[in-house]
């Protein structure tokens, strides 16, 4: 099926089981941990190893030599796969760097062997008695004296590095009331709970591999490029994850390790990534450094607006696009908006949660408190002056649906916002308290995605895609999908997921999970709807599917009896026309957040947060809520705790475990509210729905750094909020 | 983790007898630092002696109307005790603002005071640590160092001791009870038990090889107002960027010992005695030969305004 005009009325409308506060139908495997996870399947006719990786301790260079001698005579050791052992691969498609192959040194903890033995703890003993003998090179790992060598990078995907509108610099220069700001934001971690982790076995020249994956497609594909065998020899499943936040959106090297591994051994092998592989061995979220300068006349109006972005990656790799929303989010005649690109040798760069946005709008969002206090307007004020119902850079081209000013709105009245004072005078005990809120923005993605339904003699529906469930709520998402197209109840469908023998889904990223593999199934079952008619004889224009029965005119037949012994299966895949170019598809929301401030320490503790979002059709209000308040609650992590510290001289981060790279704990996070706009988006998918697990990260940080701002006076430009940059300009303790 | 037997002590005696004779032998309590340790290849002991069995589990009343708190008295237990909370508050507030829930239920007395820095380069392996292989050198030097020591450092070492519950027991004057292999017995106060690094910071306490902690004992109650303040960027589980132990008398004297900054518990006896006239002039003698980096120069000016803070919050409750 292809999604090629708006939507009209369709079964989803009924909203009988889609759009209800269902709990997720994998919860009880969850929670009493029945649900396997990647390094947890186990056979017990199955004799695994043990893989236990040796990390690079040199971040750039080449290994000269290395000697494994010990290792492999170490009690319990069954072999050892180096580097060397298995030469320079062919890297995937969607890599960045190395994973496992060949001399070259890209990046600290760069995995060069692999040591496998019967018991994990015989096989990470074994690990630290290999030597190994380095040519250090010299490394760049300083973004900020790196940036004098940045270029412009290539466009990716449609997307300019640069965009120009107008007379930028004529307006900025002329403007009544202008700001100039430099703003930075640090290399972040997913920090996901699961740790990357596969187990592979081999058959002959076939390679089952049971792993963490965001995307079964990409991995699959890529793990085949790597490992230089044909892509149908490999079976890939990850039904469940725990957490991915974008670090297995692409093949990582446990997966490469473990085929090698398990080639080598002659049997199926375990490998988990230590913690501290998760920081330096994987990908990040890269460091910017952005320069905003917005220019207003003196009733507020953007007549000039500029967003300049700098990151740093490997050869090869890509910007941090932080300037994109600012070509999108307000009005203004005269924009330009530009990226540049460093050369680091630090670990790949690569998506986070929001990748762009997030960064973006912890700048843009503290740059427009900044030029509201210049004007001296209120935030909430000066956002619904400079909205745009349309693609600022091409006029011509609308949003598909754009209701930010009703989330600013009804968030600044919720909230209470009006009760907020001037900066650095309200003080309750021994904090200084203050309100912030910032605009949430994050583009809506499609992507292609395939179901295959089917049907059974019972009247029992069941789903197969490669879809995956990040924690998101996928499997219940698509169980009600399904049952409300084919008008059974819940407890008649069955989900099962990941598992590369399902058609391609559009998997876990970007936030366009839910809108699009919702979708793949609905035109699964439009297909599976088709079958069932032309098999009882109905003209499908009037058919009904309701109560597990099928129902034209005056007949009424039950499904069960529909599908007859041999059942019935619909499958295909949602593509995508052009209404995302015809339309600028973006979902909206606002943050509203009151921060204490130790008055002595400088200490910032939350005390309530806001969030109301605009993202369409919300096809269930529990699990899109459980997406908004953990994405609130990683953007207080990015506020004031997280940073991946780097040592500029050796190449790496240094805080690579969790109680180094600090993300928020129970304790930091204060009583939260999410409040979803009742709309729907027509032009986005049949469903009607857009996707809404990164929103909820786009703007939060910001908001806290403008609480901070009102609590103190005192404002922080650079992440995180940290107490170190704000007690030198607190008052003196009496 | 490399393989090593395992014993259990049946006496201290046999435990500090065992320990003395095995160079490559290490005490286990709790486990909730060693055993990381021991997997991360930073502790390679060949030989554990189990202590958890010996009957040092008890906080018992001393004849002086002190407390002896027995070294495998686990730091949940230590925390809630009734006697504790009410005459040591200090104690009990700094115990239950470290670590989490889970690793206090397991941790000990002693085995809190002998933790092992958190500096991010001794934890890895791959860099130099003068304290995980001596001579190696420092990274940390001229590396990350924001959590690091801005006092009582050295050319070799500026790590931290990450304990909250040592810095009650300096402010406390406890005294630090064990037994050598030989079978005599001393009393090591506080104030002498961490050693600062000098040239030799892989030598970290008083201990000698084989000496056995058995108990901490704290003198008769010290009246005052008890207060630890934990500053830390995080709520919860995060170890101090600075923390203040204080104990202050109705007419602003006291005591205070400071965490976070230094190689172990931090107190200046000019300190106290300045403590009436204010925080200033208690952090400047505190703070009086820091040799802060860079990146942790802040920590200087957050201890003289958790101090001044502390100080306010005594005035404001008397």
């Amino acid at each position: 099926m292809k999604f090629e005009k708006p939507a009209t009325t369709n079964p989803i409308d009924n909203l009988t089981v889609v759009g209800k506060p269902i709990h997720r139908i994998d919860g009880e495997l969850k929670t009493t941990g029945r649900a396997k996870y990647a390094y947890e399947w186990h056979d017990p006719d199955i004799d695994y190893a043990y893989g236990y990786p040796l990390g690079s301790s040199i971040a750039k260079g080449r290994i000269r030599s290395m000697d494994t001698a010990a290792a492999k005579k170490s009690p319990g050791v069954i072999s050892v796969v180096t580097a060397l052992d298995v030469g320079k691969r062919d890297l995937g498609s969607k890599n960045t760097a190395n994973l496992f192959g060949g001399d070259e040194v890209q990046h600290y903890h760069q995995a060069i062997a692999i040591v496998v033995a019967a018991t994990f703890e015989q096989a990470r003993a074994a690990s630290a008695l290999i030597k190994v003998d380095y040519a250090v090179g010299e490394g760049v790992f300083d973004l900020s004296t790196a940036t004098k060598d940045a270029k412009k990078p290539k466009a990716e995907g449609g997307t300019e590095p640069d965009s120009s509108v107008g007379d930028f610099e004529g307006a900025f220069a002329n403007a009544a009331v202008k700001l100039d700001a430099t703003y930075t934001t640090p290399d972040q971690s997913h920090a996901m709970m699961e740790p990357f982790a596969s187990i592979a076995a081999w058959n002959g020249d076939e390679l089952t591999v049971w792993t963490s994956s965001q995307m079964i497609d990409w991995w699959r594909t890529d793990l085949a490029t790597t490992l230089g065998i044909d892509k149908e020899k490999i079976h890939l499943m990850s039904p469940f994850i725990g957490g991915g936040f974008g670090g297995k959106l692409f093949l990582r090297s446990d997966a490469v390790m473990a085929a090698f591994a398990a080639k080598a051994a002659g049997r199926p092998v375990k490998v988990a990534l230590p913690r501290p592989f998760l920081v330096n061995n994987a990908t990040h979220r890269p460091a910017t450094i952005q320069r905003i300068r917005i220019g207003a006349t003196r009733d507020g109006k953007i007549t000039a607006i500029g967003h300049e972005s700098w990151s740093g990656d490997l050869p090869g790799g890509q910007p941090e696009t932080a300037v994109m929303q600012t070509r999108l989010l307000y009005a203004g005649e005269n924009r330009m908006t530009a990226m540049r690109l460093a050369t680091l040798d630090l670990p790949e760069g690569n998506s986070m949660r929001a990748p762009g946005e997030a960064p973006g709008l912890m700048a843009l969002e503290i740059a427009i408190d900044e030029i509201a206090v210049k004007l001296g307007m209120d935030p909430v004020e000066f956002r619904i002056l400079n909205d745009t119902q349309v693609d600022p850079e091409k006029p011509g081209r609308n949003f598909s649906h754009r209701n930010l000013v009703g989330c600013l709105t009804l968030g600044a009245e919720k909230f209470g916002w009006n009760a907020r004072g001037k900066p650095g005078t309200k003080r309750e005990g021994g904090q200084f308290i203050g309100l912030g809120m910032a605009a949430a923005f994050r583009n809506n993605l499609v992507m292609p995605s395939g179901a295959r339904v089917k049907l059974d003699a019972r009247g029992d529906i069941t789903v197969e895609t490669d879809m995956t469930d990040i924690g998101t709520g996928s499997y219940t998402i698509l169980a009600q999908t399904a049952a409300e197209m084919m008008g059974v109840p819940m407890e008649k469908v069955g989900v099962h997921l990941g598992d590369s023998r399902f058609p391609v889904s559009s998997g876990s990223g970007g936030q366009f999970g839910a809108n699009s593999s919702t979708s793949g199934v609905y035109a699964a079952c439009v297909k599976l709807r088709e079958a069932v008619a032309q098999k009882l004889g109905f003209n499908s224009q009037d058919i009904e599917f309701a109560n597990g029965e099928v129902r034209s005119d005056n007949r009424v037949v039950p499904l069960s009896q529909a599908a007859g012994p041999e059942g019935l299966v619909g499958e295909d895949t949602m593509q995508w026309g052009d209404l995302e170019k015809t339309y600028q598809q973006s979902t909206f929301g606002a943050h509203f957040v009151e921060v204490g401030v130790d008055v002595a320490t400088g200490e910032v503790r939350l005390k309530r947060m806001l969030a109301v979002c605009a993202a369409g059709r919300i096809l269930n209000p529990i699990t899109a809520r459980s997406q908004v308040i953990g994405a609130m609650t990683m953007g207080a992590g990015l506020a004031l705790s997280e940073e991946l510290s780097v040592d500029k001289r050796r190449g790496f981060f240094v805080n690579h475990d969790l109680a180094g790279y600090e993300v928020a704990v129970h304790a930091d996070i204060p009583h939260q509210d999410v409040i979803f706009m009742d709309e729907t988006d027509p032009i986005s998918s049949p469903m009607k729905a857009k996707g809404v697990g990164e929103l909820g990260l786009c703007g939060v940080s910001a908001a806290i750094a403008n609480a901070v701002y009102n609590a103190t006076g005192i404002r922080v430009r650079d992440y995180p909020v940290t107490l170190d940059k704000l007690i030198h300009e607190l008052p003196e303790v009496a | 983790m490399r393989a090593f037997t395992f014993e259990r002590a049946e006496s201290v005696r046999a435990a500090a007898e065992s320990a003395s004779n095995n160079p490559e032998a290490k005490f286990i309590a709790g486990g909730t630092n060693l055993l990381d340790l021991m997997k991360l290849e930073i502790e390679v002991p060949t030989h554990l002696i189990d202590v958890n069995g010996l009957g040092l589990d008890k906080i018992e009343v001393t004849s002086e109307g002190g407390l002896r708190i027995g070294a495998m008295v686990r730091n949940t237990d230590l925390a809630s005790h009734e006697t504790v909370r009410r005459d040591y508050g200090l104690l009990s507030r700094a115990l239950v603002a470290g670590a989490s829930g889970q690793l206090r239920n397991k941790a000990t007395t002693a085995g809190n005071l002998l933790q092992r820095t958190r500096c991010p380069y001794f934890y890895d392996t791959a860099q130099s640590c003068n304290k995980r292989m001596p001579g190696s050198g420092c990274s940390a030097i001229g590396g990350v160092t924001r959590q690091l020591g801005v006092i009582g450092t050295s050319e070799a070492c500026i790590a931290t001791h990450p304990s909250d519950m040592a810095v009650a027991m300096r402010a406390l004057d406890a005294v630090v009870e064990t037994t050598r292999p030989d079978g005599t017995n001393r009393s090591i106060p506080i104030s002498d038990f961490h050693h600062l690094p000098g040239d030799s910071p892989h030598i970290e306490t008083a201990l000698e090889k084989g000496e056995m902690i058995t108990a901490v004992t704290l003198p008769k109650p010290a009246g005052g107002m008890h207060i630890y303040r934990k500053v830390r960027d995080r709520a919860s589980y995060a170890f101090a960027l600075v923390s203040i132990g204080a104990i202050i008398q109705a007419d602003g004297t006291g005591r205070v010992a400071v965490g976070g900054v230094a190689p172990k518990p931090w107190r200046v006896d000019a300190a106290d005695a300045a403590l009436a006239k204010g925080a200033k002039a208690a952090c400047a003698e505190l703070m009086a030969d820091a040799r802060p980096t860079d990146d942790n120069r802040f920590k200087i000016a957050l201890v003289e305004r958790t101090l001044a803070a502390v100080i306010e919050e005594t005035r404001d409750k008397p």
